[in-house]
């Protein structure tokens, strides 16, 4: 018998069925993971055993004791603990203080014994924290250390780690895999939330893979293999390769030519420094970096939302730095980002599809009124062009699923027939897929002409799709490869701020 | 002469005291709803609530404890009524608030119309009289402002420091604050979020409860319609004004309080000026809090210290399962 | 247990039943509150009715409170469109009300054709700049603008009573502050027997209901209420648009201030509004900020203003049991959009069956 079985756990979201009777089961001692696509269920089934969801139907069972969670503090109770992919952290407050909410005690705290405490702790699986830093001051990966010392620190013999190595670098995966290592030695289950195969391999025991809210198969990982796992996980064989298709250098045309540009931060540190680069028609330019290394205000500088504090923006040799967002669009940029909740920037979810393809192009046409017209024509084709699973063009937004939500930015965006397509993480989320779909829709755009640039976040796909990769590091472009002549390691040391000649870091 | 220039500023100085001890019932009351999220426009209407049953109960009973326990159960069930709408139904705060206070003010109203001409029993009147502490009150002007005072501006001064001491000091305190920084973060630690709303908030009903019945059983000693005149609406901008920091609070209250009492006692204030002297009308100091309130507002946010801002979820439900 | 989950969708008819229903918990909240005090709850209630409805004079009285209503809740609605906190009506309302004054105090001897008009306009220009304020605040510095706007309204009637009290007290009233009467010229003719603001209101929510749905303006708010970075992205002068949909939206407050001192007060006072600033806001959220939903929410809430009144009047019972009846209904009718929203069902200890039979126990299922 496992140590933690979960039995036919069902649960629904309004219409969807996350979980179908799905089944779990896990051991002391062993890494688990959880594989799966965007919305095949896994975090729903995690939450569940952490407390935060309650499940329609089925049975829990803690050392073969059937347990009901009303809420986290039960499931914490019996020594289960979570790491949310989103920390759920208090920022204004410190590592300290966040460790010990929610922890029964003499009502004063005694701040010595806690500060040791925390140290113990952290010196027996290597996880060293600053106690009294304010968490608005931490980085992402000091957030995750507190995450699990909080975990921890309750004394959970049992982990749920969410999405872990989403936020963190090659490098940083690396120690935390060592960190996980010590945990399993020291007897806790783990379970890790993944859809990355290649971290599946390195560090987990045993897989269990989910597809559409149904578990598909548990399996010994030394016992399986990257086709197998794929297979189950996307319910078909499929071949990962995209293609790559190649542009005749004599129809390339210069597009964009970015040279030394500056934006300021939110510190101290520019967010961008000096960042230099080209980009002609017919090619995509993939971007690699951690999160946060000025991708974001690359994109929105280009497009007039962010002010550069120096440096030239030439459009077909025009400058178009301190323009207005308006006339940038006019000039044929497009610029669809897609930031953690999809909707923040692009798409007004609580309206219809009808108004959401007019969001660029109405104010274009003369008058104070607005015409749906065009839009319904505008929704209609690109609900045919890209597929859309919708009920109507006047369907809101936001109840589309996270997939065909893309479709229509992206089908948007494509509409307006732009002569630069700036594009951040569109397949973010999506299944394998619809995000060959887009992936297609690309080289769709890069074939008519279009210059994209391409941010990303897989480096398995930039390097194959894109025709050129750039990787920045704290604002600065530490290098421009050919996709075909460099290989993930490279860029991973460079998405460091590690100069691979010299060897050493320079920022 | 010298004399009674002194003494005229102590009196001034000691009504000033009074005057803000029920805006620091309210600031404090509204402070403990804030520190879990809920932003609660509700407290002029619990301060009525508890003024009117403070009176009612101290008229009938003549007892100054059941005065005090009748006052804070009222703004607590006041607070009760916004907290199951707010917290377990989820609905809008700022709504929610006006429509207690609307509800409030009509009970108060409704209850208080017998009570209109009625005085309170000699002995109640004494047991909430100045205590003069020996000694202490003959220090000159601060005597006055300090020692020679209600139990209830006492009551108000020490609750300031008992309700830092526990946000800032005790573990209940610190789970409260993560409950109105991040609900999800507290929910995910074990806290109890809905209960230490309720707590939070109720509590703070009791105090707001408490300042109205200061002002109708202890500082006024009678009934009228309305009688807390804009407080509570005060004791909201106080919250801000004090960055929602108890001890703060305590400034703010007095020196509003001041200033409501130079509206108060004087027709004209005039100020001495290179000779000349200006005439400042005093409903135009009334102003004063709120203009006060706003620059501070301004200044907070431009300044941007994570610590004085308002605590992170701050008017927004929380739901478990929001996804 | 109970357990409470979200639901997708909740059809209008079923909302509709949902508020009744909210209204009927209210009226036996309110019964039981009203016995307590020693009256008998049908009587009262029926009593209101008649008093707010009953004869022509009366209804006239509950369509003269209905009209302010009705034009606050269309200016708080359309900053409330864009999620720009306006609970400043109040202060917004009295600004309004203090630039139409000024102008039939001084410059009575316009005619009324020209007074009236040039007095509505100045009154939505005061009342549309006080709204900025805080929108400028908001735009320059990011304060919050509840708490601006809410503090915006005591200032107001700080200076209102100011007026009052000083440099514009009736001398010819013996010490007693209050502002002369306006001259007949600067007072709002009548249209079947009700002074013509009804009209005013009729026609606003047209043009404010033409305004949200078919105008770029419209669309605007809109967009900026979701998201902000959004509207950025489509190149929305974010400014220009937030600063304009406030200056309409503290307009309407302010021209509604305007009427209430023309035609009600013939004057200008510092207790002319009786929080209905606040109201507005309480019957804009309920309308859930539709403008022809507003007039039927504004109207059923004067019949609790104006049936109160009555019932002070006629029969010597407060007036302030309309205050508590207000109080209750709006706490059910608030309470009650969480069942629009959210499904709750029983939840038992051991979750062996399936519970979603039990869904029907409160609210139901969509």
């Amino acid at each position: 018998m496992a140590y933690i079985e979960l039995k036919n756990i069902c649960k629904r979201f309004g219409d969807v069925q996350a979980n179908d009777s799905m089944n779990l089961f896990i051991n002391k001692g062993e890494i688990h993971a959880l594989l799966g696509e965007n919305g095949s269920g896994k975090s729903t089934l995690v939450n569940m055993l952490s407390g935060i969801y309650s499940p329609d139907s089925g049975q829990i069972f803690v050392n073969g004791e059937e347990v009901v969670f009303a809420s986290p503090e039960e499931a914490i109770k019996r020594g289960i603990g979570m790491v949310h992919q989103h920390f759920k952290l208090a920022e204004v407050l410190t590592a300290k203080e966040n460790i010990i909410t929610g922890v029964k005690g003499s009502p004063f705290i005694n701040h010595k014994k806690l500060t040791e405490q925390i140290y113990n702790i952290g010196k027996k699986y290597g996880l060293i924290i600053n106690p009294d830093k304010k968490v608005y001051n931490m980085s992402v990966s000091e957030k995750q250390t507190v995450e699990i010392l909080k975990v921890l620190y309750r004394g959970a013999d049992v982990l749920i780690l969410d999405e872990p190595t989403a936020v963190l670098t090659p490098q940083e995966i690396k120690n935390f895999f060592e960190i996980l290592r010590n945990m399993k030695n020291e007897g806790c289950a783990i379970i890790i939330i993944t859809h990355k195969l290649n971290e599946v391999m390195e560090i987990s025991d045993k897989v269990t893979v989910l597809r559409k809210g149904k578990t598909i198969n548990t399996v010994i990982t030394k016992e399986s293999n990257f086709q197998e796992l794929t297979e189950m996980m996307v319910g078909r064989p499929i071949s990962l390769a995209i293609e790559r298709t190649q542009i005749p250098e004599t129809d390339k045309k210069p597009l964009l030519e970015i040279k030394n540009l500056t934006v300021a931060g939110t510190d101290k540190l520019n967010a961008l420094d000096k960042v230099s680069f080209a980009l002609t028609t017919g090619e995509i330019l993939g971007v690699a970096g951690i999160a946060g290394s000025g991708q974001k205000e690359l994109c929105e500088s280009i497009a007039g939302l962010c002010h550069a504090i120096s440096g030239n923006i030439l459009f077909k040799g025009e400058d178009i730095v301190g323009l207005n967002p308006r006339t940038i669009i006019r000039k044929g940029i497009s610029m669809s980002f897609i930031p953690e909740d999809r909707l923040g920037m692009g798409l007004v979810g609580a309206m219809d599809i009808v108004d959401n393809m007019l969001l660029k192009s109405y104010q274009n046409k003369k008058g104070i009124f607005i015409d749906r017209k065009e839009g319904k024509d505008i929704a209609e084709s690109i609900i045919e062009k890209f597929d859309i699973n919708t009920p109507s063009v006047y369907h809101q937004v936001k109840k589309l699923s996270g997939g065909n939500i893309q479709k229509v930015l992206l089908g948007r965006e494509i509409n307006l027939q732009p002569q630069l397509l700036i594009t951040a993480y569109p397949v973010r989320g999506l299944d394998i897929g619809a995000s060959y779909n887009i992936y297609d829709a690309l080289n769709e755009e890069k074939q008519k002409g279009v210059g994209i640039l391409f941010i990303g976040e897989d480096l398995d796909v930039l390097l194959e799709l894109s025709d050129r990769i750039m990787v920045l590091s704290h604002g600065k472009v530490m290098g421009i490869m050919n996709a075909a002549d460099t290989n993930k390691e490279e860029i991973g040391m460079l998405m460091l701020g590690q100069d691979i000649a010299k060897g050493v870091a320079v920022c | 002469m010298e004399n009674t220039t002194v003494q005229m500023v102590a009196l001034f100085l000691q009504t000033s005291v009074q005057m803000g001890t029920p805006i620091l019932f309210a600031t404090l009351g509204a402070i403990l709803g804030e520190k879990v999220g809920h932003l609660n426009l509700g407290v002029e209407g619990m301060m009525l609530m508890g003024a009117v049953i403070g009176f009612q109960v101290g008229f009938s009973s003549g007892d100054p404890a059941l005065t005090l326990l009748a006052a804070g159960s009222a703004g607590a069930l006041g607070a009760l009524i916004y907290a199951f709408v707010t917290v377990t139904l989820r609905a809008n705060q700022i709504v929610t608030g006006l429509a207690l206070t609307i509800f409030g003010t009509g009970f108060s109203s409704f209850v208080g119309q017998k009570l209109a001409a009625e005085t309170l029993s000699d002995s109640l009147v004494k047991s909430f009289a100045p205590m003069e502490i020996p000694i202490l009150k003959d220090i000159p002007i601060l005597g006055k402002m300090f020692f020679s005072q209600s139990l209830y501006v006492w009551l108000a001064f020490i609750l300031a420091f008992v309700v830092y001491f526990f946000i800032k000091c005790t573990r209940y305190g610190l789970n409260l604050r993560v409950v109105g920084e991040n609900p999800a973060a507290a929910d995910a630690s074990g806290v109890h979020v809905d209960l230490y709303k309720y707590i939070s908030i109720l509590l703070g009903g009791a105090m707001c409860g408490i300042g109205g019945a200061y002002t109708s059983v202890v500082f006024i000693g009678r009934w009228q319609e309305e009688i807390t005149a804009g407080v509570g609406w005060i004791a909201v901008a106080l919250v801000i004004f004090a960055t929602w920091h108890p001890l703060k609070a305590i400034f703010g209250a007095y020196f509003f309080g001041m200033l409501r009492t130079i509206g108060f006692k004087i027709q004209n204030l005039s100020i001495p000026f290179f000779g000349n002297s200006f005439i400042i009308p005093t409903q135009l100091l009334d102003m004063i809090p709120y203009l006060m309130t706003i620059i501070v507002l301004v200044i907070i946010t431009l300044r941007k210290k994570r610590e004085n801002q308002p605590p992170g979820w701050l008017g927004n439900p929380y739901f478990r399962e929001d996804r | 247990m109970l357990r409470v989950t979200k639901k997708p969708e909740t059809s209008s008819g079923r909302r509709f039943l949902i508020s009744i229903l909210a209204v009927v918990a209210a009226l036996l909240a309110t019964s039981v509150i009203i016995f307590i005090l020693g009256y008998n709850p049908l009587d009262i209630y029926w009593k209101m009715l008649e008093g707010a409805t009953a004869t022509p004079y009366r209804l006239k009285e509950t369509i003269n409170k209905a009209i302010p209503l009705v034009i606050l809740s269309l200016g708080v609605g359309i900053a409330f469109r864009m999620k720009f906190w306006n609970i400043g009506a109040e202060g917004q309302y009295y600004m309004g009300a203090f630039a139409a004054s000024f102008l039939a105090l001084n410059y009575f001897n316009w005619p009324a054709y020209i007074l009236l008009p040039a007095m509505f306009i100045a009154a939505l220009v005061a009342g549309g700049i006080w709204c900025c304020i805080p929108a400028v605040l908001k735009a320059r510095f990011g304060t919050n603008e509840t708490l601006v706007t809410l503090m915006m309204n005591y200032i107001a009637i700080s200076w209102i009573t100011y007026l009052q009290h000083g440099p514009w007290k009736d001398p010819g009233q013996f010490g007693f502050p209050k502002i002369a009467n306006f001259e007949k010229n600067a007072i709002l003719p009548n249209l079947f027997g009700v002074h013509i603001g009804w009209v005013i209101a009729l026609v606003l929510v047209v043009l404010v209901y033409i305004l949200l749905r078919y105008t770029k303006l419209g669309y605007e708010i809109s967009v900026l209420g979701e998201s902000v970075t959004t509207a950025r992205y489509a190149g929305i002068n974010v400014t220009k648009v937030m600063l304009l949909a406030v200056f309409l939206s503290g307009g309407l407050c302010g021209a509604t201030g305007m009427i209430q001192a023309s035609a009600i007060e013939s004057s200008l006072s510092y207790q002319m509004s009786g929080g209905l600033g606040f109201t507005a806001i309480i019957t804009a959220w309920l309308a859930r900020l539709n403008p022809f939903t507003i007039i039927i929410v504004s109207f059923l809430f004067s019949i609790l203003l104006q049936g109160g009144t009555y019932l002070q009047g006629a029969l010597q019972i407060p007036a302030s049991i309309a205050g508590i009846l207000q109080g209750s209904i709006l706490f059910c009718i608030l309470g009650s959009e969480f069942f629009t929203q959210y499904k709750v069902s029983w939840y038992k200890a051991k979750p062996k069956n399936k519970t979603e039979n039990k869904a029907e126990s409160q609210g139901g299922e969509a």
